[in-house]
């Protein structure tokens, strides 16, 4: 699972029935201080998060299957926390 | 899941079984800011899209599941949906660094 914030929404009104009924956000992984962050994806909201919301993301299709109750599931990355806080030891 | 953008079709006559009758499409692949990430992919399509236009992909095995009826074939990349609205905040009010100690989100 992954770290990421939510920096945006995307709207499909055609898309496959998997998808129905569920927001799709636009996501951005955080990134230590010094290190370049990886690339933005969009992922499947199950917690209603909004932009701005640091969130959890699970990126494996088989834990996303079971979130979702759809065991063909076509969904590789779903929204599954709004973060509160995070600790990070101090670098050496 | 990720942004492409629609830049041709592509035609095959021999395809794998199970493959036959979808349709393939030649895409861009985009970052949130659509701008260009990559080389030119070709992607299964479920949402019947055209030339131009902006859609949602999915990559892997569940590129594959996408499809709708044989669900174990040689494919990972399908488009899975049309976008008609993005809205995504401007380069620059997004910070992602994560510093040492407590971040507190909320």
């Amino acid at each position: 699972m992954i770290l990421a914030r939510v920096v945006g929404t995307v709207v499909t009104t055609i898309g496959h029935p998997d998808f129905k009924n569920r927001r799709l956000l636009v996501v951005q992984p955080l990134a230590l201080p010094g290190e370049a962050p990886d690339e933005d994806f969009i992922a499947l909201d199950s917690t209603q998060a909004g932009i701005g919301d640091t969130v959890l993301i699970n990126r494996e299709g088989g834990g996303n299957r079971q979130v979702l109750q759809n065991p063909e599931g076509s969904v590789i990355s779903v929204i599954v926390g709004i973060v509160d806080s995070v600790f990070l030891e101090d670098g050496e | 899941m990720l942004f492409g953008r629609v830049k041709g079709n592509a035609v095959c006559t021999i395809k794998y079984p199970g493959t036959e009758g979808l349709k393939l499409l030649v895409v861009q692949p985009l970052n949130k800011y659509l701008e260009p990430v990559g080389p030119l992919q070709v992607a299964a399509d479920v949402v019947q899209a055209g030339v131009g236009d902006l859609c949602v992909m999915v990559r892997s095995r569940e590129a594959s599941l996408a499809l709708p009826e044989i669900k174990f074939v040689p494919i990972d990349l399908t488009l899975i949906g049309i976008v008609d609205e993005l809205q995504v905040l401007p380069e620059g009010e997004v910070d992602i660094t994560l510093q040492h100690g407590w971040n507190t989100f909320s």
